[in-house]
């Protein structure tokens, strides 16, 4: 018994002493100007491998080639990502997960970081506790109609039927928006996106309402294409964006600034294929974004190269959106997912 | 011809029916030959080169991601392995179905060496096998892997159950009787959306469980509570008279059950067991909502991808074409084994 206690003395003495090393060593990192080890970024360089929570399948965010290979927008971001914080974009584990799951994978830990056409609010900000970091497409919810209905703007669906599909916020969007205007629009549901673009070609709703995002692509699958258009006004914010769980400061300065990497890369003009010489360029905030000048990544516990890295993957943002939503692929316009200076909604914070 | 005339147009009632169908089918037979057949595309490389070509169905999207169909995303020059597991599963699995002597050994081997061999040949790791996680199995091979384990374990479990119910200790009794209650009383979709969103919870931070797993567990246990009440069926079945006079005969009381009543119980209820066993084949699709990708759930991500969106029906079409072909196999090798112990016709 004796014994016992002198161990346990010994042992709070040992855990008393680490625990004072620790605060010492933390200082003493604090006056290097070294950001504080971050438990999901050190577990991730221990692992060797980034885990990355992506949609099972949206056309642009996330979508399996013919040969199982996953593309997307998001996909982009979870591969620049691996390739700043491990140098090799490959090395990534896609976890794709369901609406239902998505913010119980993150909380769980399965996953590093939640790229998944999400939208970031208040409650999921709050009641689950995670970080909203960034958001890497502005969408809202918007509406496909027969050109016939004579239609020119969402205010006058007056008496209109609209499909959608169940189990999202679509519905009830378009029941508070009815409500603050007035009109009286009625819905059909239905339980898959195919399903309720067929009935509206069969003409049994006079359009369809999903988010703008998604849009696009379903009116490049219908049958007349050129019968159809898409309403100018959304009826909702859907800001969609990059989750992680609360309480690792260090992992969301990474997830932050690259966000703000590939963007700030577009506003500079420096994409994939310039890059590298860019490090010879005159303007001190390329410098910085590239690596030549300042300490930047090192900052972030990364190495200086690693925005330059994450450029070389796929692009900066207007190369991603280019890819994923531009003219050769879902024919999205730009839109309020340009930069600020081109009339859109990106703006990002100054690098210095 | 004359019965089949006298059959379709006997009566007024009649004629008008036939009447009637016939119409029916000479107005949708014809634009679903069409469809599916006469103006499909075989060929195109997306979606658009598709419509622009024909009218009717676009198989070139089924023919542009077969192998992910199969597969998932099974890496490409490991695939000889599935294709060996499964030639494995099916020669072994014939063996134990036509076999006229030393069936206990093929039915062994079955229950042995097809899920060690097989999850060696699929997992990989050992003996210079490149290790192949589980997510990237996926396709009509996860809809295969999982009907088997569940399967597999759910036969010795649902028998264990079946005699647990029947026990005369209460204990045994009521252990038996809850779970085959709580399994059998709860939707699948639930239990395995409680698999992906609650079992994380109770674990501690950074232990998981492979998704895979999961659904295995919960697969193989709920199965098991149906297996157990079929079998108890057919345990009801044998007469009480073969238990007696065996009893009388001197053999031990797990004598009895195992050589004397089991047997019989079990040809007793080989329907219920094959009925089981497509059912089970065909809920594997219920995995897809979980974030793994079976059959189902490839269709249902291959349709957005860019390059071929929205081909719904042809994906739909092509899945439950190899459904209804996976789900005749098991019917006829179930038919087999029926006509193999004579269920039906013995007493």
């Amino acid at each position: 018994m004796q014994r016992l206690t002198k161990m346990m003395r010994r042992g709070v003495v040992a855990a008393m002493a680490g625990g004072i090393a620790a605060v010492f060593a933390g200082g003493v990192a604090m006056a290097q100007l070294a950001p504080p080890p971050g438990p999901t970024v050190e577990a991730i360089k221990k692992r060797g491998t980034l885990n990355c929570g992506i949609d099972t399948g949206v056309p642009g965010f996330a979508a399996q080639d013919a040969s199982g290979t996953w593309k997307g927008i998001d996909i982009d971001y979870c591969r620049a990502l691996a390739a700043a914080v491990l140098g090799d974009p490959a090395k990534i584990k896609y976890t794709p997960t369901t609406a239902a799951a998505r913010f119980t994978v993150l909380q769980s830990g399965e996953i590093d970081v939640l790229i998944r056409d999400s939208t970031l609010t208040f409650t999921r900000s709050t009641a689950l506790g995670l970080d909203q970091v960034a958001v890497n497409f502005y969408a809202g919810q918007g509406f496909l109609v027969r050109k016939a209905l004579g239609v020119a703007k969402a205010a006058d669906l007056q008496g209109a039927t609209i499909c959608t599909v169940t189990g999202a916020t679509l519905e009830l969007n378009i029941a508070d928006f009815a409500r603050s205007t007035g009109a009286k629009i009625g819905t059909l549901l239905f339980d898959k996106a195919e399903e309720a673009i067929a009935a509206m070609e069969a003409g049994r709703c006079d359009g369809y309402t999903d988010d703008s995002g998604s849009l696009a692509g379903m009116r490049s699958t219908l049958k007349v294409p050129a019968d159809w258009m898409v309403l100018p006004d959304l009826i909702s914010k859907e800001p969609l964006g990059i989750h992680i769980r609360s309480g690792d400061a260090r992992w969301q300065k990474i997830v932050f600034w690259l966000d703000t990497a590939l963007k700030s890369a577009e506003e500079f003009g420096v994409t994939k294929a310039n890059a590298d010489q860019m490090k010879s360029s005159k303007d001190p905030f390329i410098l910085r974004l590239v690596g030549v000048e300042g300490d930047f990544g090192k900052m972030l516990g990364l190495d200086n190269e690693w925005a330059l890295r994450a450029i070389k993957v796929a692009g900066n943002y207007g190369e991603l959106y280019d890819t994923h939503f531009g003219p050769k692929a879902l024919d999205l316009p730009r839109g309020m997912n340009n930069l600020y200076n081109k009339g859109g909604m990106h703006y990002t914070l100054p690098l210095r | 011809m004359r019965p089949l005339i006298r059959a379709l147009f006997g009566t007024k009632l009649n004629a008008a029916l036939s009447l009637l169908m016939l119409a029916a089918f000479a107005f949708t037979l014809p634009p679903l030959f069409r469809w599916l057949l006469s103006d499909a595309v075989w060929q195109a490389e997306n979606r658009a080169a598709c419509t622009a070509a024909g009218s009717g169905a676009c198989w070139a999207f089924i023919r542009a991601r077969f192998a992910l169909f199969f597969y998932g995303q099974y890496p490409e020059p490991e695939r000889w392995r599935a294709d060996l597991g499964l030639l494995l599963l099916v020669a072994i699995g014939t063996g134990a179905l036509f076999a006229r002597r030393g069936r206990g050994w093929w039915l062994a081997a079955l229950v042995t060496i097809v899920p060690v061999a097989g999850g060696i040949l699929l997992a990989g790791g050992v003996l210079g096998l490149k290790p192949v996680p589980t997510p990237n199995w996926g396709g009509l091979l996860l809809n295969v892997v999982i009907s088997f384990v569940a399967m597999a374990g759910a036969m010795p479990l649902g028998i264990l159950l079946a005699f647990g119910r029947r026990s005369s200790y209460p204990i045994i009794r009521w252990i038996s009787v809850a779970m085959i209650e709580f399994w059998r009383g709860v939707p699948l979709l639930t239990i395995l959306f409680m698999g992906l969103v609650l079992l994380p919870l109770f674990l501690p931070q950074g232990v998981t469980v492979d998704n895979l797993v999961r659904a295995l567990i919960v697969m193989t246990l709920f199965n098991a509570a149906y297996m157990a009440e079929t079998i108890r069926g057919g345990l009801q079945g044998v007469p009480r008279g073969q238990a007696e006079a065996a009893s009388a005969l001197g053999l031990h009381p797990a004598q009895v059950q195992l050589l004397i009543v089991l047997p019989q119980a079990l040809r007793l209820s080989i329907p219920g067991i094959v009925n089981i066993a497509v059912d089970l084949f065909k809920d594997t699709t219920l995995v897809s909502i979980v974030g793994l990708f079976d059959l189902m759930g490839v269709v249902n991500q291959s349709m957005k991808d860019p390059a071929w969106l929205g081909l719904a029906a042809e994906g739909y079409t092509f899945a439950a074409i190899v459904f209804f072909f996976a789900c005749l196999v098991i019917s006829l090798g179930g038919s087999l084994l029926e006509r193999r112990f004579g269920v039906g016709q013995r007493r």
